[in-house]
């Protein structure tokens, strides 16, 4: 073999801290600060330029979460509750998807104090006998607060456990009394970049706009909340007013409705048309269907490590396969 | 060693509670953005040193693609992590998914550029030879960047700087290069 390295290079004798010094020739020892210096400022900088390019942490409330575990709220379970353990309030309102706040889970928690939840009307139109503009706190007072513990499943693989406050969509729908052409319900969100500064950018069609068939609005598991763990819903959860539809991917269950209409038609849902081979007018969580970048089979529940097998219908099956009877939900994700 | 330091800030935060409810998912996110940005890094340093003429950026070209293949080990060990280790989901989602298969084929192309980054490499492999090899780099970082593409929901501006900067220093060589080249030959009129 012809590759052998050289020998290295006799230390010479005449080098460095032997040599006598003369004026003008290079200070070694200067030399070597100077060179350290050079490497720590070098050094430095490559990593605080990395740093400042790379560095996305996580958010407020992350660390205090870590330990305060939340104790589970004093009162029987409900029959579509959830005995498992409740997420720690400081994670459930500071990683949170809002993209009206911003694009990062932590953007919501930092912005959402622009929000301004009172005063605050409802519009409700479309095919009901009694269309009307309602007061928020008008409206949360025609029924009874009821909790409800349910799973979150986000389509990007996190879950969550929360403790909503609310009232069943189906008594506010029964109220607005549907008309008999009445099929679909659509959401719309507050439109106003002024409390909501991601709306100045395009990255979504705003407002945000959600729908579910009138079957499933009716069902006792879709749920109005307007508080968290019996407190009032903080902006980056949604408030004053949001969907919980707990069987469908998070991103379903829309947040700071302003305006319910029951349409004939199916609604054109915001990222359905954002982005349609991703995001299905259904959503409903299933582990069997992957979104086309990753699997949907496990999911992490935020606050875990590892992952956990991801649910038919996020475990809610048995109360809500028979609205899908017949439907190929491949097709209609 | 400077590229050493998010390293180290992102233990702390780890170790802190910093990294927000979904830690893996922070981590494998920093990690990857590292290692694009220090693989951009390296490859910015010809283009530098075609137009500054100064020597420096040939000298760090090494370290920071060593440490953009660091970052890049890592990025995928907390992806197996994500995954327990379980291999044939990974086998399912490089061969499934187009995003992980660029990713995956970009580690892959890095791995060879960081076994021979020795000079005893380059010599056995002939300077020629070493320096095709390691025009794998130029893959590697575009397939880096559309693995962050397609990685990415929505607002793709982040993944677009990227690719345009990678774009840029591409640019920078191929017209650094070719007409010095190319001058001897007599140059193609362009045609508007």
């Amino acid at each position: 073999m012809s590759d052998r390295t050289p020998p290295p290079e006799r230390p010479d004798p005449e080098s460095s801290e032997r040599r006598i010094l003369t004026p003008g020739s290079p200070n070694p020892r200067r030399e070597f600060l100077r060179s350290a210096a050079l490497f720590t400022a070098t050094a430095g900088a490559l990593g605080g330029g990395l740093e400042l390019l790379t560095r996305r942490p996580g958010g407020p409330g992350a660390a205090e979460a870590q330990g305060a575990a939340f104790t589970r709220p004093a009162r029987p379970l409900g029959p579509y509750d959830t005995s498992e353990a409740v997420t720690p309030y400081a994670q459930a309102t500071s990683y949170n998807n809002f993209y009206e706040f911003g694009l990062d889970k932590s953007d919501p928690a930092r912005m959402a104090g622009s929000l301004k939840t009172r005063p605050w009307t409802v519009r409700i139109d479309g095919e009901v006998r009694k269309p009307m503009t309602v007061d928020i706190d008008t409206l949360q007072g025609w029924f009874p607060l009821e909790d409800r513990v349910y799973r979150m499943r986000c389509v990007e693989g996190w879950s969550m456990v929360m403790p909503w406050l609310g009232f069943p969509l189906a008594a506010l729908i029964r109220r607005m009394e549907p008309t008999s052409k009445a099929k679909y319900v659509q959401f719309t969100a507050l439109l106003d970049p002024k409390q909501l500064p991601g709306q100045k950018q395009a990255v979504l069609q705003w407002p945000y706009v959600e729908g579910l068939r009138l079957d499933e609005a009716l069902h006792p598991l879709a749920f109005m909340a307007v508080g968290l763990d019996g407190r009032v819903l903080p902006g980056q959860n949604g408030a004053p007013l949001r969907l919980a539809v707990p069987w469908k991917y998070g991103f379903k269950s829309i947040k700071s409705v302003v305006r319910i209409t029951l349409t004939e038609k199916q609604p054109q849902t915001t990222w359905a048309l954002a982005a349609p081979q991703e995001y299905g007018f259904y959503a409903n969580v299933n582990p069997a269907v992957p979104h086309p970048r990753w699997s949907q089979a496990t999911e992490r529940r935020i606050g875990e490590l590892g992952r956990r097998k991801t649910l038919p219908f996020n475990g809610y099956a048995e109360q809500v396969a028979g609205l899908y009877k017949g439907m190929d939900l491949r097709r209609f994700f | 060693m400077g590229g050493l330091l998010p390293a180290a800030v992102l233990l702390l935060d780890a170790a802190t509670g910093q990294l927000g409810a979904n830690p893996i998912q922070r981590a494998t996110l920093q990690t990857g953005l590292l290692t694009l940005a220090l693989l951009v890094l390296s490859l910015a340093c010809t283009p530098l040193r075609l137009l500054t003429g100064w020597t420096w950026p040939a000298r760090i070209r090494k370290p920071l693609g060593l440490l953009a293949f660091g970052y890049a080990a890592l990025h995928f060990l907390i992806y197996l992590l994500d995954h327990s280790f379980d291999l044939s989901l990974m086998t399912e989602d490089i061969l499934k998914r187009p995003f992980i298969t660029a990713g995956f084929t970009a580690l892959l192309l890095l791995v060879p550029l960081a076994l021979t980054s020795t000079p005893r490499a380059v010599k056995r492999l002939g300077f020629q030879r070493w320096t095709r090899l390691h025009q794998l780099a130029y893959v590697a970082v575009s397939l880096g960047a559309l693995h962050y593409y397609w990685g990415v929901k929505k607002d793709h501006t982040q993944p677009l700087i990227y690719a345009a900067v990678i774009a840029a220093l591409f640019a920078v060589r191929l017209l650094k290069r070719r007409p010095a080249r190319g001058a001897a030959r007599s140059r193609p009129v362009s045609g508007g």
